[in-house]
């Protein structure tokens, strides 16, 4: 029965080993161990909250930058559809004028030939009735032959023009 | 590859006849009892026998501390362990109440003075407690050293930490409750001592391999500490359930529950110490009866001797690895059953 009595001196001594480890362990071990774990725990936590917001934001700027690119986008193809339709308000607008000029300018043209043909016919016709008045006087001065009459005419006409050749 | 399969088994076969050898050069032989020597280490004793070596024991002698009627006295163990010793008029009884103990002669009668001797047992425990205080202090230093939050230990305080994470988590915390930094010192302390001391009881050489998580005194101590951890520290909801618990009235009239309860106090704590006692005393007598079964076959010629030490080392081999589950299944356990008791004396906090 030896093995299952305690003994007092074994016990004794147990206690004061135990005590004294368990004292320096409680005082200058485990406050520091645990502390430390806590300490890391705690900072691995921050850490990972830390790392989810920026997530969260890279995610949120992405968003925002595909929105840029996207009302970008939109805007080019206003400002394109803008252009073009500015274009052909242009060229539409060149067109007409062009055209309206043109139109001015050949009624212009139109009006000068006009008024220089009506020039050129008054004028013909003060020179046919001078040829003919002449003509008529030479009649009258003397007889004209056909032949002489017709030379007569030439002589005129030669006269005339030049005087409209000067 | 051949031939180094043959040494091998060349090898073996002279480790097999060597104790032959041995026990017929020494006097051990002839009259060797194994329950002499499973016994001799499992009990305590006033002095550390290492070995024999052809017949000549190895022994370091402790200190014994005595208070007998002549007063105190402090001397070497090997004034008093050789048969027939006195010293002072102390010497250890042979047979009788006090067998194996140190006594003197009052009065015609054997009395026993105050021993306060560092037997065997007491200093293996306090070699135990300094090499956990050692690897604490150590694992320690190295935190304080790198005062860094974001700091990851590596080596001894890295499994230093581990172990104390995974007690902490597994047992203390689900166990105990919001409480738990309170006992976790406790707790800790506890784990490792029983741990580190079952381990060492392993390892067969000096100043290891003594029985001390196996000596009644040791696991008595440790659940006395439990009992303190828990009945010091009880909430009032935890007394209140010893005293009036919710039951009939006539079951505390006559304070039948109550008294229940009280003797449940101490069953707990006794179940723990009966526990640890018992494995670690069963482990140590397991191993130490199979490697007596070499010395016992020595006279049955070498044939049988060979055979027989072939089986007890392979048995021995098992059962240091199961003794090694147990070392830290039994720690586990006291610590499991420590965190739940206190656990349950916090309820209501």
């Amino acid at each position: 029965m030896g093995l299952l009595t305690p003994s007092g001196g074994l016990l004794f001594w147990m206690t004061i080993a135990f005590a004294v480890v368990f004292f320096i362990l409680a005082k200058f071990a485990f406050p520091v161990i645990l502390g430390s774990v806590q300490k890391r725990e705690e900072y691995i936590d921050t850490q990972l909250d830390a790392a989810r917001l920026a997530e969260v934001r890279v995610a949120g700027l992405e968003e925002e930058g595909k929105k840029i690119i996207a009302d970008a986008e939109r805007e080019k193809v206003n400002i394109l559809k803008d252009a073009a339709a500015s274009r052909d308000k242009i060229v539409g607008d060149a067109r007409e004028t062009a055209a309206e000029e043109a139109a001015r300018i050949i009624a212009e043209a139109k009006k000068q030939a006009n008024e220089e043909k009506e020039a050129i016919l008054a004028s013909a016709r003060g020179e046919v009735a001078m040829i003919a008045v002449q003509m008529a006087t030479k009649v009258l001065r003397g007889q004209l032959t056909d032949k002489e009459a017709q030379m007569a005419l030439q002589e005129i006409l030669g006269e005339e023009a030049s005087e409209v050749g000067k | 590859m051949m031939r180094r399969a043959l040494i091998f088994a060349f090898a073996a076969l002279l480790m097999l006849a060597a104790p032959q050898r041995l026990a017929a050069s020494g006097h051990d032989g002839e009259n060797f009892s194994p329950k002499e020597m499973v016994m001799e280490h499992l009990a305590d004793s006033y002095e550390w026998h290492i070995t024999s070596i052809k017949g000549r024991d190895i022994i370091v002698p402790l200190p014994v501390i005595v208070r007998s009627s002549t007063g105190w006295h402090v001397f070497s163990s090997d004034k008093i362990c050789h048969p027939g010793a006195t010293y002072y008029g102390l010497y250890i009884a042979h047979e009788g109440k006090y067998k194996d103990k140190i006594v003197e002669d009052v009065g015609g009668a054997q009395k026993r003075p105050i021993d306060l001797s560092l037997t065997k047992t007491a200093c293996g425990a306090i070699f135990s407690l300094l090499v956990v205080m050692i690897l604490f202090l150590v694992a320690a230093a190295a935190y304080k050293k790198r005062n860094e939050v974001d700091y990851c230990p590596k080596g001894l305080a890295g499994l230093m930490e581990w172990l104390i994470s995974s007690i902490l988590d597994s047992v203390i915390k689900p166990c105990v409750g919001s409480n738990w930094r309170k006992f976790a010192p406790y707790l800790l302390t506890a784990f490792f001592f029983i741990f580190v001391t079952n381990l060492l009881g392993l390892i067969p050489i000096f100043p290891a391999g003594a029985n001390v998580t196996g000596n009644i005194t040791i696991t008595l101590f440790m659940a006395v500490m439990t009992l303190l951890a828990v009945n010091l520290f009880g909430s009032k909801h935890y007394y209140k359930e010893i005293f009036w618990p919710d039951v009939p009235i006539f079951l505390k009239a006559i304070p039948l529950m109550p008294l229940i309860e009280i003797i449940g106090i101490f069953t707990k704590p006794f179940a723990l110490m009966m526990r640890l006692f018992a494995n670690i005393l069963a482990g140590h007598s397991i191993i130490l009866s199979l490697a007596c079964i070499i010395f016992v076959t020595v006279h049955m010629g070498a044939a049988v001797n060979g055979s027989m030490t072939a089986v007890a080392l392979l048995f021995m081999i098992f059962m240091n690895c199961l003794e090694l589950l147990v070392a830290f299944l039994q720690a586990y356990v006291f610590t499991m059953l420590s965190s739940v008791f206190i656990g349950l004396a916090q309820e209501g906090h």
